[in-house]
């Protein structure tokens, strides 16, 4: 049985390297499905642990995908899954890379690029909108992300660290008053 | 801007997304490479970022990974493909496993909650530049702020589903700018 556990993270990660289109989130409620439901890897309050740290963590959000292998294989599962979500999509974009890159200035690309550039920043702008969502800080996160980008667009050179430092604080602040006066 | 010679070296390369991996919190990750790659270093111009980015967006897989993916391949060609996304991946491989090992402490320190939430709004901002220039491009351009305005509406206010989405609004949004494109011209 435990012979059969790399084939089965590959079996089950591979398909939504290649079905995750718009990014991790897209694909979390599937991996939840597989991991807890189907091979039973994990229970549902462990994955949503697993689904908390991934979200805390850097880099993209698909690091969950690192987490449920290391819970079933440790490193080696960790490995192993990592590498199963993310070498196909990989390879097919360094394919299309490839392509797109050579027939630049073509009609053909040239319409292709004009056509798609709006629809890519529109998925950027609705994946804005989901964080923002998830963030729950209502008006006070869209401030903080607005005042940040105003910030930094206006001093390039500041170091993006300290701008998310100055925006955790606000929210610090922010909670604590609306805490107090809750408590009144 | 920068002539094709000041191309970056593999260990450049490294450096800077192995940076991006590591310090890119709340899901701006986007903004951090353009900020590290347009921005400051001018490794490629924006035209070409923007036209990267819509391919790694429609793409399967992880939109930061095949930006990653692009942008390797065009500085550094198949190395510098594997060595950027190499480089991203490494550091939160690492950190998501040392949370995750640490978790229970972790859970003890509650407080940070409202710190890490005001943390990934921040974040958010230097996604918002990114749109903002992406933006102020196509601003003379009716029709693609139109196909900009559908997908963000429908994908982001309306949930209805992503690929159905990229796959009409991009259909007409490719064929509007088909039919104002001038035959190959040299």
């Amino acid at each position: 049985m435990k012979d059969d556990l790399p084939l089965a993270l590959i079996a089950v990660f591979v398909p939504f390297s290649l079905v995750s289109i718009g990014g991790g989130t897209s694909i979390v409620a599937g991996i939840q499905h597989q991991a807890v439901d189907v091979h039973h890897w994990l229970t549902a309050r462990e994955f949503l642990d697993m689904f908390a740290i991934s979200r805390a963590a850097p880099g993209p959000g698909s690091m969950l995908t690192t987490l449920v292998g290391w819970q079933v294989m440790g490193w080696t599962g960790a490995i192993i899954a990592t590498l199963a979500l993310f070498v196909p999509s990989s390879l097919l974009c360094y394919g299309v890379a490839m392509i797109w890159r050579r027939y630049r200035g073509q009609r053909w690309h040239t319409a292709l690029e004009k056509g798609l550039t709006p629809v890519g920043l529109g998925l950027v702008l609705a994946g804005v909108v989901s964080i923002l969502r998830i963030n729950g800080g209502g008006v006070l996160s869209w401030g903080v992300a607005l005042g940040s980008a105003a910030l930094m667009s206006w001093r390039p050179r500041l170091h993006p660290l300290l701008v998310f430092a100055l925006g955790g604080a606000v929210f610090v602040v922010a909670r604590a008053i609306a805490d107090g006066r809750l408590a009144l | 801007m920068s002539a094709p010679s000041s191309r970056p070296s593999i260990g450049a390369i490294f450096s800077v997304f192995f940076r991006i991996g590591l310090l890119s919190f709340g899901g701006g990750v986007t903004g951090w490479v353009f900020r590290e790659v347009v921005t400051l270093r001018h490794w490629i111009e924006e035209d070409e970022f923007m036209s990267g980015l819509a391919m790694s967006q429609i793409l399967p897989g992880t939109n930061i990974s095949n930006l990653t993916i692009y942008l390797g391949q065009r500085l550094r060609g198949p190395l510098g493909a594997v060595v950027a996304l190499a480089a991203l991946l490494c550091g939160p491989f690492f950190a998501a496993l040392a949370l995750a090992s640490g978790y229970s402490v972790l859970k003890a320190l509650r407080c940070s909650d409202a710190a890490m939430d005001g943390i990934a709004a921040a974040a958010i901002g230097l996604l918002l530049i990114v749109i903002g220039r992406g933006a102020r491009r196509l601003s003379t351009d009716f029709a693609a702020m139109a196909a900009l305005l559908a997908t963000f509406v429908s994908v982001g206010l309306l949930h209805w589903s992503l690929p159905l989405t990229a796959v009409v609004v991009g259909t007409i949004s490719v064929l509007l700018a088909w039919s104002r494109t001038k035959p190959d011209e040299g």
